[in-house]
């Protein structure tokens, strides 16, 4: 019983016991779930599939994951930010043309500019929530509406299409390497930034600042400053993740790439046992909660659930976790069960 | 009049700016566009016309954001709301009467579920309403991925009524007079915003709506119930919701997913420009319908001009509103400071 | 119930967990008298108020008053409304949105025809403020007033709803002198129409400037009921602090100090943060204990605040060290060799979900700054040096801060401070609420660090603990500091005739 108590209060329990019901769901459904074939050269199957489509996902979820630690609020406007990096990255490299077959300017150049886009837009939030003391979701909302409308106006309401080669790469398959490219981005982000959080002392000035703004002023924290640096981090993020999505279909469609992106790095969050309240966290419960939501989607798709009906899923989902993680909801089934209990006694 | 100067306050500031932009838009618009006609009755009526449904979204967006709420839901609601109205009288069938019933009991419904999470749950607003919209825009592709056109005659019927009005009529080329006019829509959105307007200022239920966004604790200890005030805007905020999709619905006749995208937003927007303070308390219906018609003249602005892309409207809104919330919480520091 | 009785409380029992909040309390309050309620940090007057209100349940005893038939139980603030009990609190309870008249009705408003009569009700708003002197524009929302006039519309609110007992709970503690005279006068004009008024702040002057009856709490009983003009200003002190006047003994402290008088570390001029604490001067010494004295509420807490930088001085100089120090943020005195153990431990000492460990060193660490993170052995040794030292007891260094108690919270963030090896810690309250064992091994190590040569500031609502540790203590009295006693002249008397103030009693 103790020992129960003991793993059911691991803080992965949760994210792992989703991963694992909606892994046990496929098996049944497909039994070739797991199967991984080579071809040409890369691995292909299902669990692959998954891994490959969660990455910016996973991207999005650790930016997410310190903006809801810092703050107790939430960023979305990640989907359209992303958006707007990928639109800025075709546009450089597109040198403005509608459709082009080379590079107008180092790809590199592009690569960079996408993710200062994303900083910028950032660290804009971030001033907004941190400094002008605005809560976060509506100073976000700025960007969620505004961000595809500039990404229209870059593009000039037109897709753009960059069908070079090189430029696929990042969103396909290096020449050689059997495993897709976004994979390791992710991997790569995942690690730098638990890097980052825990040779520097940021993940604790982070969770400090979370749990007790003012107590972290006092021992000398500049809260306003660890507020923006999430935002402004977060905003980096939605830029990588924006260039992985041109990248995959090298193209942008300001319209709907990252569409609905936001509810899905939310649900990534709230899934990885991170309170929406802010304060502790862990990114590896969001990183394990961004592939739970990409195995489900595909699940989703494999059970011919269409695209557009995939959020009603995913909200029901989001909904059902945030309930149990309210308080008082604790507190109504506390009193409900004491009640049912005093009537034993009575009878 | 100095006297008179110093009893603005700062609540009031926020609208008569508001009154002010909406007045310089529309003088500006009568001087570049005086070849374009735009000083005709008509072109002002349209705005009205062509933002019926967005009126009642964004006078029920006040309520919201009068608690210290907000609703993001709004949007996917009126898409849902067209949708079913299409699908019910199309696919199924039915009378426009019985649609409209149902539609608007669903709406009560999904405010009701929205309103328990929030009030009694206390789960953050935004959290709730963005689980909302993604499931209502989500049902609306359950409904119907194609587009269904309304062919209903009852319901074309009410979408194209054309109630004259009997001045501010002008000759046209043939010499006829042609007298400016309004759909039912106009009157009916009109008619929310004045028993809205009427329940906020002269009802207990409506007081309570500031008080408890002004102060929920207080609220509390002046013996009112902040639970059930709550619960119940978030029902009227679903109803509205359902209504204003009616309204929306009788401008575009037909249905389909991708209906009425960023309507939060803009709802949002004409709120906060109408001087309603996104911390709670502070807000007038009135000003709402002046954000919205601000938003209306410029997209007037922006078809008038012809070669602006329409992704105009929506960052000028959102940069009016950057500037607005912005300016709020200035005003509020200036306020904090004073003290 | 007779001469003019409005209210009695009997033998009032009230438990918390572990702890007696009251015990046997009696209260007696009368139709037209102001009546104080007095007694330091613990003394139960909080709890009394709330047992009362209806805010608490209590145990046993019985609350009476005018007008109902027998002992009475309120179970809510509403239910204490009904009865005639409203309490008016120091944080104006009222929407600041809403206009004047709007916050004197609200949930109450005059109808016609179903909606609300806005005319009358500024109409009856405007006779009810003329009533009691208050001339202001009704229609114009609370924000738009001073603190001192929203306390005076809450209570004409209080009143208005027919209230024959009015509790006011430190009323005056954010208004000035001005605005202070102005709530008296209110009052004085409620207390001749009749009501009943429990008026519950720190401010001695004011006590003996409104008051009729005083009651004494301390420790959760009741010390006694006396007319103030039988209790001399020294002799309340004594009572409430829990000592018999007549007997006092000048105890004297023990041991010899170590101050190095030259060696100044702390010299503020003129510094003041605006409705908290009046400019003072203050000069603080290597190896020195100095302790700030005065009621809760005299600006002891706030004295420290504005030196330390919790809230910014808005006026004034100050040198650490000998050089000018202009502190914007806890930061920049952390780095000139500060420290702070603030008053409210569970709100701003305390990051609850972070670990014993995290809880030591993020001093440190906020010092060095972000990029040179301590390792995580250097975490550790520091966190277990200082566990042992302060024996704090924990099961394990990564046990969150949150399931500790609360004196071996309170080491952990001594440990904090210790940690950072401050020249000047500033100790706010360190030992409320902690047991006899930890108190006495707090100020063992406060005098030890100052033996080390570390300047200490010491706040404490207990006296002897003060004479025990201090070397000099400076003493405040309503948001002023009002004087300085040197090691020589600290002794009970001479403390409490400081703190008292005003005539030698």
């Amino acid at each position: 019983m103790n020992k129960l108590k003991k793993i059911t209060s691991y803080r992965l329990f949760l994210p792992l016991v989703c991963l694992a019901f909606v892994l046990l769901l496929n098996v049944i459904k497909t039994p070739s779930f797991f199967q991984i074939s080579v071809n040409n050269g890369v691995l292909y199957g299902y669990v692959i599939d998954v891994i490959n489509r969660a990455s910016e996902l996973v991207i999005l979820a650790v930016g997410m994951t310190l903006v809801v630690a810092a703050s107790g609020g939430t960023d979305i406007s990640v989907g359209a930010v992303s958006a707007l990096s990928g639109a800025v990255c075709c546009c450089v490299l597109s040198g403005g043309e509608q459709s082009t077959n080379e590079y107008h300017a180092p790809y590199i150049l592009g690569v960079l500019v996408a993710v200062l886009v994303g900083l910028v837009c950032g660290a804009w939030n971030g001033f907004l929530v941190a400094k002008m003391r605005i809560q976060p979701m509506v100073a976000t909302l700025i960007l969620f509406t505004a961000g595809r409308g500039i990404a229209q106006l870059i593009t000039d309401g037109q897709m753009i299409y960059v069908r070079v080669e090189h430029f696929k790469q990042l969103g396909a398959f290096i020449k050689g390497i059997p495993l897709p490219t976004p994979v390791f981005v992710a991997v790569i982000v995942v690690i730098l930034t638990t890097l980052l959080l825990k040779k520097t002392a940021l993940g604790l000035y982070i969770e400090t600042v979370g749990i007790n703004a003012k107590a972290a002023r006092l021992v000398g924290l500049n809260s306003v400053m660890i507020q923006f640096l999430t935002y402004a981090f977060c905003g980096l993020c939605s830029g990588i993740a924006g260039l992985i999505i041109t990248s995959r279909v090298y193209s942008i469609d300001a319209n709907n790439a990252g569409l609905n992106m936001e509810l899905d790095a939310i649900l990534a969050v709230a899934l990885g046992g991170n309170s929406l309240g802010g304060g502790k966290f862990s990114l590896l419960g969001s990183v394990i909660g961004a592939y739970t939501i990409q195995a489900l989607t595909t699940t989703l798709y494999a059970m011919s659930v269409p695209a557009d009906q995939i959020p009603v899923y995913k909200a029901i989902v989001v909904v059902i976790i945030v309930s149990l993680q309210s308080p008082e909801l604790m507190r109504m089934w506390k009193n409900f069960k004491n009640r049912i209990g005093a009537g034993k006694k009575v009878a | 009049m100095k006297d008179k100067l110093k009893k603005i306050e700062g609540n009031q500031f926020l609208l008569m700016i508001t009154i002010l932009l909406f007045v310089v838009m529309y003088v500006i618009g009568l001087v570049v566009f005086k070849d374009k006609n735009f000083g005709r009755l008509q072109v002002f009526l349209n705005l009205f016309i062509s933002n019926a449904g967005l009126i009642v979204i964004a006078v029920s967006m006040t309520m919201v954001l009068l608690t210290g709420g907000i609703d993001i839901s709004v949007g996917s609601v009126v898409a849902m709301t067209c949708m079913l109205l299409a699908w019910m009288m199309e696919n199924k069938g039915m009378g426009a009467i019985p649609s409209l019933i149902i539609v608007l009991l669903i709406g009560v419904v999904f405010g009701l579920v929205q309103g328990f999470l929030i009030s009694y749950l206390k789960i953050q607003p935004f959290i709730v309403t963005l689980a909302g919209m993604f499931f209502a825009r989500g049902m609306t592709s359950v409904i119907s991925t194609e587009m269904i056109s309304i062919k209903n005659e009852m319901f074309l019927a009410w979408a194209q009524a054309k109630i004259y009005l009997p001045f501010g009529g002008y000759v046209n080329k043939k010499g006829v007079m042609v007298y400016p006019y309004v759909y039912p829509s106009v009157i009916m959105a009109l008619a929310v915003l004045i028993i809205v307007f009427i329940v906020l200022k002269y009802t207990k239920f409506g007081r309570s709506v500031y008080a408890v966004g002004g102060n929920e604790q207080s609220a509390l200890l002046m013996g009112l119930n902040v639970k059930r005030t709550k619960l119940k805007v978030y029902i009227i905020d679903g109803f509205l919701a359902a209504f204003g999709g009616f309204l929306f619905c009788l401008n575009t006749c037909s249905g389909f997913v991708e209906q009425a995208k960023g309507f939060e937003m803009e709802a949002i927007a004409g709120a906060v420009i109408g001087g309603t303070l996104l911390t709670g308390g502070v807000g007038n219906v009135v000003g709402s319908l002046f954000g919205v018609l601000i938003k209306g003249t410029i997209e007037t602005f922006i078809n008038f001009q012809g070669t602006l892309s329409s992704w105009w409207t929506k960052i000028t809104i959102a940069a009016l509103l950057a500037f607005f919330i912005i300016l709020q919480s200035v005003l509020a520091s200036v306020k904090e400071k004073r003290k | 119930m007779d001469n003019g009785v409005v209210l009695t409380m009997r033998h009032i029992d009230k438990n918390f967990p572990g702890v007696v909040a009251l015990s046997n309390v009696d209260f007696t309050l009368r139709a037209g008298e102001v009546h104080a309620l007095m007694g330091e940090n613990g003394a139960g007057k909080s709890t009394l108020i709330k047992v009362l209100t209806g805010v608490e349940e209590f145990e046993s005893g019985e609350i009476r008053i005018e007008g109902r038939e027998g002992a009475i139980i309120n179970r809510s603030p509403q239910e204490a409304q009904a009865n005639g009990i409203s309490t008016v609190y120091q944080e104006v309870n009222l929407c600041p949105n809403l206009s004047v008249a709007e916050n004197l009705f609200i949930g109450r408003e005059p109808k016609k025809a179903g909606l609300i009569d806005w005319k009358t009700m500024n109409k009856k708003s405007k006779e009810i403020l003329d009533n009691l002197d208050i001339h202001i524009d009704v229609t114009r929302t609370l924000d738009n007033y001073s603190i001192a006039i929203q306390q005076m519309i809450a209570i004409a609110r209080a009143v208005d709803m027919s209230a024959k007992v009015l509790i006011l709970d430190e009323p005056t503690s954010s208004l000035d002198d001005g605005e202070v005279e102005k709530l008296f006068v209110l009052m004085r004009k409620l207390k001749d129409q009749g009501v009943g008024i429990i008026f519950v702040t720190h401010f001695l002057e004011q006590v003996y400037e409104i008051c009729d009856r005083i009651t004494v709490l301390r420790n959760g009983t009741l010390v006694g009921e006396y007319e103030v003009e039988n209790l001399p200003r020294v002799q309340l002190v004594a009572k409430m602090m829990g000592k018999d006047f007549d007997d006092l003994a000048a105890i004297k402290k023990e041991g010899v100090s170590t101050v190095k008088k030259d060696q100044v570390v702390i010299d503020a001029k003129g510094l003041s943060h605006t409705g908290t604490i009046k400019p003072f001067d203050i000069e603080i010494h290597r190896g020195e204990v100095i302790g700030l004295t005065g009621l809760l509420g005299s600006g002891r807490s706030e004295l420290a605040r504005a030196i330390y930088g919790a809230d910014k001085a808005d006026k004034g100089e100050l040198k650490v060290n000998g050089k000018k120090l202009l502190v914007g943020a806890p930061i920049d005195a952390m780095m000139a060799g500060m420290g702070y153990l603030p008053e409210n431990r569970k709100e701003e000492g305390i990051i609850a979900d972070l670990s014993v460990r995290e809880n030591i060193i993020i001093a440190l660490q906020a010092k060095r700054g972000m990029f040179k993170l301590l390792s995580r052995k250097e975490q550790e040794e520091f966190t277990d040096k200082y566990i042992d030292m302060l024996q704090i007891k924990t099961a394990d260094r990564e046990t969150p801060i949150k399931q500790l108690s609360g004196g071996n919270q309170q080491k952990v963030i001594l440990g904090r401070w210790l940690l950072t090896n401050p020249d000047f810690l500033i100790l706010d309250e360190p030992t409320r609420g902690i047991d006899i064992g930890t108190k006495t091994e707090i100020q063992k190590l406060v005098l030890k660090f100052a033996a080390e040569g570390m300047a200490v500031m010491f706040i404490s609502s207990e006296i002897e603990e003060m004479i025990r540790t201090c070397s000099r203590m400076a003493v405040l009295r309503d948001g002023m500091k009002v004087g300085e006693l040197e090691e020589n002249e600290l002794n009970q008397v001479n403390i409490m005739q400081a703190i008292a103030g005003g005539d030698k009693g």
